[in-house]
């Protein structure tokens, strides 16, 4: 979609600097130098065309005790959609993708325990068939998604 | 980490898509019998206790011009990773880099996924992070297909 530089600078705040406090779209307005119903029309617009997934905090799910892994597996081609809808009934798989490697499906478990992770990776195992490794993470170098929008569609 | 039933349902608000209008945490407010200061408050604390590890809005990649994005593994000895590890976080790119627990028949151990507008781009990503790493040994792993993308719930 076409973004205009308030757009994109209202992106770049709302990815890097958005404002804990009780009218956060009015602080924004006001960075912008527009008004609030300004900043309200234009994140509803990004929201319908699909550019805004959601707007909200981002948990830390160790700190609350979860545990998480990173899965991989291989599997048939033919196979892959009915695999990947025994793995997507988890409710703790978040994202799972057919990638270009041997192991031909990665996708993500967050679970309340590493006991429970383990055992929903044994149920899948069996109930599919198939050996599924899995690579928790042992140290965190940077987790942060911001996407530097720039001021214009030339960036 | 025990959380209150109040944050709870903090978290249950937050974890999700916050309402686009003047005043986003009024009805959460309104249903725990707190102010909306007082919202912000937990808010501002689970953030510092580090629950929450970020409050922002998230982008579809793909939508924002983001085109390709890049699983990349590298091999590294376990003693070097944090040099390593370290060096590819510098990156804007680089949105995640974790040290991995890998199966030893799978071997490489640092991921990095890496977000940009296009395969070139890309490619001269990891030229840079191999030459400033040192880190020749590692496979791109991209994807082909998505099968799921949420976000966690956790209460």
């Amino acid at each position: 979609m076409n973004l205009d530089s308030l757009d994109r600078q209202l992106l770049n705040l709302m990815q890097n600097d958005f404002p804990l406090t009780t009218r956060p779209y009015l602080d924004l307005a006001r960075k912008l130098d527009i008004s609030e119903d300004e900043v309200l029309t234009r994140i509803q617009i990004m929201k319908q065309r699909g550019l805004i997934r959601r707007t909200g905090a981002i948990i830390d799910s160790r700190q609350i005790g979860f545990y998480s892994t990173l899965c991989a597996c291989r599997v048939e081609n033919e196979q892959i959609d009915k695999v990947a809808a025994i793995i997507n009934a988890q409710k703790g798989v978040t994202h799972n993708y057919v990638r270009d490697h041997f192991y031909n499906i990665w996708f993500t478990l967050t679970a309340l325990s590493q006991d429970e992770a383990v055992k929903i990776i044994k149920d899948m195992e069996q109930t599919v068939g198939i050996k599924i490794l899995t690579m928790p993470a042992i140290k965190t170098y940077k987790i942060r998604v911001s996407l530097n929008m720039g001021e214009s569609n030339e960036d | 980490m025990k959380i209150s039933d109040i944050d709870r349902e903090i978290i249950r608000f937050i974890q999700g898509d916050i309402p686009v209008e003047s005043h986003p945490f009024a009805s959460l407010a309104n249903h725990l019998n707190l102010s909306e200061e007082q919202i912000v408050e937990r808010i501002r604390d689970l953030h510092d206790q580090g629950i929450i590890r970020r409050f922002a809005a998230i982008l579809r990649h793909y939508n924002a011009g983001f085109r390709v994005n890049a699983m990349v593994a590298w091999q590294v000895a376990v003693e070097d990773a944090d040099r390593a590890g370290m060096i590819m976080a510098g990156f804007d790119e680089v949105s995640h880099c974790y040290l991995r627990d890998v199966p030893e028949e799978f071997g490489y151990n640092l991921f990095s996924m890496i977000h940009a507008r296009g395969d070139e781009q890309i490619n001269t990503v990891l030229k840079e992070l191999s030459s400033q790493t040192g880190i020749s040994d590692y496979i791109v792993i991209k994807s082909v297909r998505e099968l799921k993308k949420v976000s966690m719930e956790y209460v």
